[in-house]
């Protein structure tokens, strides 16, 4: 078999293989399902809950790409503020990164202080945790401009905003899509800890009830849910990077 | 009759430079319109400097620049740029990024839009001229390091620059292609009829391309020599194996040398 097939066939080879381990563990060392399900009970309570599931993981979903479309466009406005201006950027940094620092789940009592309990905090708690690789990215994209490149624009008459849109922004895009893989990983853990402390719906909500409750299989089960949702998310985004920005691919690596 | 580019007794120290020492001094030289002028001396001698203070990028401390009888007080908007690093924008093909001044500068930036096939056939025509003909749809990351070159020239005459400003431009090619570009350089000279100023290290290439060659000092920079070069034009590669070709060079050599121990 050649290398590119063994290679496209790799990931579902070690997926199933993890399962079917995690199934053989399972059931030859007698484990509780209470402290952990084998996977075809999970997958058995997926199927029991499914309506419950999709309503709960629709919700979760409209969460994240709420909080994470924000925090897109935040994430770019402010970063070009901070990479066209050295002043702006080494002012503000102190306080992005303090800001940044903060774990965001010590922020939603005062969202539901604010906003009360519904569907704006975890939107809120998505942003939040989001914004701040996507600042940094495009921010550092746009500062690191060539100086030669500046200068043959400047010498022409161009003004700070030409070169941020024509050469800057351009440029940070490949730092902007590679900051994107991550945000959205952190969108999707904002919602759901919003969901968790502030929220009657959701996946983060469930789980709260169903492990107040015991009922083991469930959590298993809506964990199961944010693991694909948050895989089809990261793949949806990996996708949008690569066909916007071809041009920064062409290294022996990146193929 | 007054020079097209004047830069008379200047001075410079740059705001960020930590021993305050500055980076040309008493500076000196006048170009005339449509002259090929060549700036040769050691390195670090504040060449690029010139280039800055000559477009505007820079404002000397002391003594004043004029270029096209105006002081300089802005970007002057009349040049164009290459440097030895091509600076090709990868996410735009090679003829969008020949079309980028145009977006800049007037009256080409308001009318680009409307009357772009124009455009496109004059970048067409100069990619022509330097050798890259129908390569425009590449992206510049598909060209080898003398066509991105090429293609950085273009870009630099796109807009009819009256003043072309040349800092090393063919520093990081192999000596074969260096040779090659010099002829593209010459013939474009010779058919825009613009204003050049070229900074080099390569004392041949001075010699070769131009009607006028200044050495200048080591840090802080001044202007040590001032020499004409009286070869006819159109100049063939072959006056680079005359005996008057070598002795010219062999005089720079000299003013070089000098200028390397007095600092």
């Amino acid at each position: 078999m050649k290398t590119k097939n063994k290679l496209a066939l790799a990931p579902w080879v070690f997926t199933v293989g993890f399962f079917a381990l995690w199934e053989i563990l399972c059931h030859t060392l007698k484990i509780s399902s209470f402290i952990l399900p084998a996977p075809s009970t999970i997958l058995w309570a997926v199927w029991e809950y499914r309506n419950q599931l999709t309503y709960h993981a629709m919700h979760t979903l409209w969460m994240t790409l709420a909080g994470f479309g924000l925090a897109v466009g935040f994430g770019l406005l402010l970063g070009m503020v901070l990479g066209s201006s050295r002043l702006i950027n080494a002012g503000t940094y102190p306080l992005l990164v303090g800001f940044n620092s903060i774990p965001k789940v010590a922020v939603v009592p005062i969202l539901v202080f604010w906003f009360g309990v519904g569907w704006v905090p975890p939107v809120m708690t998505a942003f939040l945790i989001s914004f701040f690789p996507i600042v940094v990215n495009v921010a550092t994209g746009i500062a690191t401009v060539e100086p030669e490149m500046e200068d043959v624009l400047r010498a022409l008459g161009a003004s700070k905003r030409d070169i941020v849109f024509k050469v800057g922004v351009p440029r940070a895009m490949p730092y902007f899509f590679g900051s994107l893989k991550v945000a959205i990983t952190l969108a999707y853990v904002g919602s759901v800890i919003g969901e968790q402390n502030a929220s009657n719906v959701g996946i983060g909500n469930l789980l709260t009830r169903a492990s107040a409750a015991f009922e083991v299989p469930l959590v298993w089960a809506a964990l199961v849910v944010l693991a694909v949702l948050g895989v089809i998310m990261y793949a949806i985004t990996a996708y949008a990077e690569r066909s916007m920005t071809g041009w920064a691919q062409r290294s022996q690596m990146a193929a | 009759m007054s020079a097209f580019v004047d830069i008379h007794d200047v001075t410079h120290v740059y705001a960020r430079a930590e021993d305050g020492l500055p980076a040309v001094q008493n500076l000196n030289l006048k170009v005339q319109e449509g002259e090929f002028a060549a700036i040769v001396g050691p390195s670090g001698c504040g060449k690029s400097t010139l280039m800055k203070l000559a477009t505007g990028l820079q404002f000397p401390r002391e003594g004043t620049v004029i270029v096209d009888g105006k002081e300089v007080g802005a970007p002057v908007k009349l040049a164009g740029m290459a440097f030895q690093n091509p600076t090709m924008l990868p996410w735009r093909t090679t003829l969008d990024n020949i079309l980028l001044p145009l977006e800049i500068v007037e009256p080409h930036r308001s009318r680009l839009r409307r009357h772009k096939a124009e455009y496109v056939a004059k970048a067409e025509s100069l990619l022509a001229q330097v050798g890259l003909k129908g390569q425009g749809d590449k992206f510049p990351w598909q060209l080898s390091g003398g066509m991105q070159q090429r293609a950085s020239l273009c870009r630099a005459l796109i807009h009819e620059p009256k003043l072309l400003m040349l800092d090393e431009p063919f520093g990081a090619l192999d000596s074969f292609t260096r040779e090659e570009l010099w002829c593209v350089m010459r013939d474009l000279h010779a058919a825009q009829k613009v204003t050049i100023i070229l900074v080099t290290h390569d004392l041949r290439e001075a010699a070769f391309l131009s009607d006028r060659i200044f050495c200048m000092s080591a840090r802080p920079g001044r202007i040590v020599a001032e020499r004409e070069v009286e070869f006819p034009r159109p100049r063939d590669l072959e006056i680079t194996y005359t005996p008057e070709f070598s002795a010219l060079v062999h005089e720079l050599r000299g003013h070089i040398a000098q200028a390397r121990q007095a600092a």
